[in-house]
């Protein structure tokens, strides 16, 4: 039987020593009307070699492809060490560290990453993690409405990943939380002072500053954060960790610096994966971390003195305040937050800052590349981090398709989210893209656009 | 167990104490840092705010509980103890002296309705079973 | 010895990064000042340290992990493997569908399994996590009851045993909570269900079997009792193991479920996530559904979302959720097949029943001694304390020194000193037996060396962690030394 160790003498003796005749006596509390009497319709048992090989087939892709899809989920190089480290049978298969002194290596390694966290967000505290960027933005913009303790009325960019935007929406919606959306300058493709200007009159508990925002263009973060800072709320930064390495950290953005900062934890060493594990980080200052939501490690001593690690502030989780928690989270992705403590020791910053420098420059790179295609044009030419939007001379879908066919994910499509944008794509391309890859991208795009065709955008 | 006759208490386990300017004084009992254990953080109240009675306006935790504090009557904070941020074990070594907040009373008569020691005596022995 | 100590200026490699490339054209104004605090390590440093870390855990792999409530089964290592094909990890997430079919195909399999076993009419994979489940299932019932232009309907109800996700979620949704009590053998309390639902009762969360590790026998009479009043009927599948081919959901009127694919499924708890948590509902709740879901259609599989979805809840991560734990379930379960899903029952609840008569042998008070256990029982410890001194913290140190890890303690907080136990189906007669042995010595010991027991544990790389320093002089995060 997979996984389950009884021999036939095994069962007969246990099911002696409980006093009952065979299995079946076990479920005699489950009334009979409800018992089921048959195995239920799922398909028949595969042995491993046997699931191997099914695996094996959905997982090969029908063609090979080139991404330069970013929104949100970055393609990075992963050290070989971080999984196999990861993966060891002491982290990937423990549990919570409730029982501190059996668990000193996970919860060593959360107090390391929340070391190097606070560190790059240039904040004072981090928690352990959380599920993802986006419902991280979701709880950071709960805790600013705790904190604040007066408003209920949050203003959020439109230039946050849109489905950051509709994740929040489902989040808070029950708790009386208006979220307000703050158009962009469709020339530059950032938040401008001047967009807030209309909600100067009414108390708002946090304003939401994404770093780069969806589009890649850096935002006038100092600009924003003192706005929102001279009207009582709070800054809520949301930033790649990666570009981390290179920008300037939340906490020094503006005068005072962002209050709380979240984002996506997996161009951390975290594979595409379809959309997940990933994980989400929180870090704030000090006078904020009792609400903040989630797992929490401390430094503390045992009886002896020596130096230990335990969970900390747990007063504020579910399993002891219930429905006054700050959250009902109880996880914190730790497998995938010890994935990234490794990568970020193994990278360290020169080698995190290399990673977003070429990044950046690949993806300016690119751009130049593909702009020099006639009819093919860059929206917003400020500055810009790993991603950019180009405006195409034909259907967008129709170009992605058509990409698609010559092996190239060409980005993603704006149409639906960004209307007014017309035919544009979103495209990044990171320290794993070469001059040759870029290269085929440029190639490839003017074969399809000679494919299709030309309406102009 | 500890319960001074000479102070006011409310089912909620905070202990009151009529000054001679009128305010009242707050903490919480013997019985409850005792129920709680080692107290690691204290929250009161902001001064100048108003609370009614029975109002959530502070908590007080441990490792492995946390209680919210209510406001025994109804009115504005006047003085929270500041010395019980950095020294929250203030409260376990001393509860009766290390109070929370005083509030000046909107209803000085809503004294009368808080339980004097016999009556809380009963709540806490009730809770001890 | 953290990471951060290991680091000697000039050390990194740097093989694992990018070589150097000009700087791009960013404005000084946005750009970092000092480097974050990141170690400069070797490789070996890294592979070094990490590895001790890893040897400082307890964990299925190397140890009996009772801790009840948290099903810590054997995780199988195909399920990681499979999961971790090259094809999978390299599958970005706004790719077109067309471009990772297989992968859909996975997770359509999976959404009909989770059906058949729960006998839902509906399930959307997408929660992060059974807390993440959970919300989606409340915010489902809102939703519902919203979509009739019901609005009376504030509370939900949850039995006084349930875990604090529960309450902590029905305040996350903009429900209070009222909480029914539980009567002498650890059922619901019909009566007080009966006084606490009316025309405000949006619905019922109940673990069943309960985190009291017993089945809840008056299942019907429930429903019956919550349906009446209008409300919906939430199943918290936190327990699902215990009845996986014997009783389905579907069938006991639960209108809406989760699933903790971390427990009954197997994958891994990862030293705290990712799990999974998808939900599941019957057929008039299925349009709130959280996106994406995915659907098979004509041409081949595809997600719908929002767009074909206007009426879901709406979405609850960035993409398609935890992906990769779903693949890990989905082996599992396509390992276990139609055969091998009652099976998951029988020798969880085989081993939480002989594990309870044996530690009833042995001297240990149950907290339910009439009931049947399902795959998990408790042992109360009151009488022990008044007798020696000795709690359920101190046993559950001092079975860390026999390398056991320990039982879950203080919850449900129902039960004064409690041990919740849940051997799970993968562990042998030879290692409960072995558990029993030392639960035996520990008793012994409790009144023979009660310091011994007071003061463990003794052999591990820390002995008991002061928890009140550190709440009291938070220290959260690592700083060098000045100078």
């Amino acid at each position: 039987m997979p996984f389950i160790p009884h021999t036939p003498e095994d069962l007969r003796a246990m099911l002696e020593r409980i006093g009952i005749p065979a299995l079946d006596g076990l479920f005699d509390e489950i009334p009979a009307g409800l018992r089921l009497h048959k195995p239920p319709a799922v398909p028949p048992a595969l042995g491993e070699a046997e699931v191997a090989r099914l695996m094996a087939r959905r997982a090969v892709p029908e063609r090979r492809t080139l991404n330069f899809i970013g929104a949100g989920a970055y393609e990075h190089h992963i050290p070989a060490a971080v999984w196999q480290l990861a993966t060891r049978g002491e982290f990937y298969s423990a549990y919570t560290p409730y029982q501190a002194e059996a668990s000193q290596g996970t919860l060593q390694v959360l107090y390391e990453f929340q070391t190097m966290m606070a560190s790059l967000a240039g904040l004072d505290v981090s928690n352990a993690g959380l599920y993802d960027g986006a419902s991280a933005l979701g709880e950071a913009l709960l805790m600013a409405v705790r904190a604040h303790r007066g408003a209920r009325r949050v203003l959020m960019p439109a230039t946050v990943h849109p489905a950051y935007r509709r994740v929040v929406r489902a989040l808070v919606k029950h708790q009386g939380i208006e979220v307000i959306e703050v158009p962009y300058c469709t020339d530059c493709g950032h938040t401008l002072a001047e967009a807030l200007e209309p909600y100067s009159k009414q108390e708002v508990a946090a304003l939401v500053i994404p770093q780069p925002n969806f589009f890649g263009v850096l935002e006038p973060v100092d600009d924003l954060v003192n706005w929102i800072h001279a009207r009582g709320g709070l800054a809520v930064g949301l930033v790649n960790p990666v570009l981390l390495g290179l920008l300037k950290p939340p906490g020094g953005w503006g005068e005072s610096g962002a209050d709380i900062a979240v984002g996506e934890g997996q161009p951390l060493g975290i594979p595409l994966s379809g959309g997940g594990p990933y994980f989400g980080f929180m870090t704030c200052k000090a006078a904020l971390v009792r609400q903040m939501p989630g797992r929490i490690v401390g430094a503390t001593l045992d009886k002896d003195g020596r130096p230990g690690y335990t969970l900390t502030l747990q007063a504020r989780e579910q399993h002891i305040r219930r429905s006054k928690a700050t959250s009902n989270i109880c996880t914190n992705q730790g497998l995938m937050v010890t994935a990234a403590t490794i990568h970020m020791a193994l990278l360290g910053s020169v080698g995190l800052r290399r990673v977003a420098a070429a990044s950046c420059a690949r993806t300016q790179a690119l751009a130049e590349k593909l702009t020099a295609i006639p009819g093919v044009s860059r929206l917003f030419a400020g500055p810009h981090a790993h991603e950019a939007v180009i405006c195409l001379p034909a259907s967008s879908s129709d170009v992605l398709r058509s990409l698609l066919q010559r092996g190239i994910l060409g980005g993603l499509d704006l149409r639906v989210d960004y209307p007014e944008l017309g035919h544009a794509l979103l495209v990044c391309a990171t320290e794993t893209k070469l001059t040759e890859d870029l290269d085929c991208y440029a190639e490839q795009l003017q074969a399809a656009l000679q494919d299709s065709r030309v309406s102009p955008c | 167990m500890s319960i001074p006759s000479d102070l006011k208490y409310t089912a909620t386990h905070e202990w009151v104490r009529r000054e001679t300017d009128g305010t009242m004084t707050v903490g919480i009992t013997h019985h409850a840092q005792e129920q709680l254990g080692d107290i690691v953080f204290v929250e009161t109240p902001a001064v100048g705010k108003a609370f009614k009675r029975d109002q959530e306006c502070g908590v007080v935790e441990s490792v492995k509980a946390a209680s919210d504090i209510y406001a025994p009557v109804g009115g504005e904070v006047t003085a929270a103890n500041a010395v019980l941020r950095d020294t929250p074990e203030a409260i376990n070594q001393d509860p009766y002296g290390a109070w929370m907040f005083k509030l000046r009373p909107a209803d000085p008569a809503e004294w009368d309705g808080l339980l004097d020691a016999a009556a809380y005596a009963k709540v806490a022995e009730s809770e001890a079973h | 010895m953290l990471i951060f100590e290991l680091s000697r200026p000039g050390r990194g490699s740097f093989h694992q990064a990018p070589a150097p490339v000009p700087e791009p054209q960013l404005p000084p104004a946005l750009l970092r000042a000092l480097p974050p605090l990141l170690p400069e390590v070797s490789e070996l440093d890294a592979v070094r340290h990490y590895t001790r870390l890893s040897q400082k855990n307890f964990s299925i792999d190397t140890q009996f992990y009772p801790l009840g409530s948290c099903t810590m089964k054997y995780n199988p290592r195909a399920c990681n493997q499979l999961a971790m094909l090259p094809g999978f990890l390299a599958a970005h997430p706004a790719a077109p569908e067309a471009a990772i079919q297989g992968l859909l195909a996975c997770l359509y399999d999976l959404q009909e399994i989770l059906k058949e076993v729960t006998g839902m009419a509906a399930v959307s994979l997408t929660p992060m996590a059974g807390a993440q489940g959970e919300f989606a299932g409340v915010a489902m019932i809102r939703a519902y009851h919203d979509s009739r232009g019901d609005a009376e309907r504030t509370e939900i109800i949850v039995p006084d045993a349930a875990h604090g996700t529960n309450p902590a979620t029905a305040a996350m949704c903009g429900y209070a909570t009222r909480e029914v009590s539980t009567d002498r053998e650890g059922n619901v309390d019909l009566a007080a269900l009966r006084s606490a639902v009316g025309p405000k009762t949006a619905g019922l969360m109940l673990t069943n079997p309960s985190t009291l590790g017993v089945f809840e026998p008056s299942i019907e009479a429930i429903r019956d009792i919550v349906h009446g009043a209008g409300g919906l009927l939430y199943y918290d599948g936190a327990n699902l193991n215990a009845i996986l081919g014997k009783v389905r959901p579907g069938d006991m009127g639960f209108d809406v479920i989760h699933v903790n694919l971390h427990k009954t499924f197997s994958t891994p708890h990862g030293g705290g996530g990712p799990g999974a948590g998808p939900v599941g509902v019957s057929a008039r709740l299925a349009e709130f559904l959280p996106v994406p879901v995915v659907a098979k259609e004509e041409g081949g599989y595809r997600w719908l979302t929002e767009l074909e979805r206007p009426r879901s809840i709406g979405r609850l991560s960035a993409h398609g959720g935890n992906v990769g734990v779903l693949l890990r379930a989905y082996v599992y379960a396509r390992m276990l097949g139609r055969e091998g899903m009652a099976r998951v029952a029988d020798y969880a609840t085989l081993n939480a029943n002989y594990l309870m008569a044996e530690l009833a042998r042995a001297g240990f008070e149950l907290a339910f001694p009439r009931r049947r256990a399902s795959h998990e029982f408790i042992v109360s410890l009151k009488n022990l304390k008044e007798t020696t001194g000795i709690g359920a913290m101190d046993v559950a140190k001092r079975l860390l020194d026999k390398g056991f890890h320990a039982p879950t303690t203080y919850f449900p907080m129902l039960v004064s000193e409690c041990l919740l136990i849940e051997p799970t189906e993968t562990e042998s007669k030879e290692t409960l037996d072995a558990f029993v042995a030392a639960m035996r010595e520990i008793l012994e010991e409790a009144h023979t060396r009660p310091e011994l027991v007071k003061n463990a544990p003794h052999t591990l790389p820390v002995r008991r962690l002061d928890d009140v320093k550190a709440a009291r002089d938070l220290n959260l995060t690592w700083k060098p030394n000045p100078g």
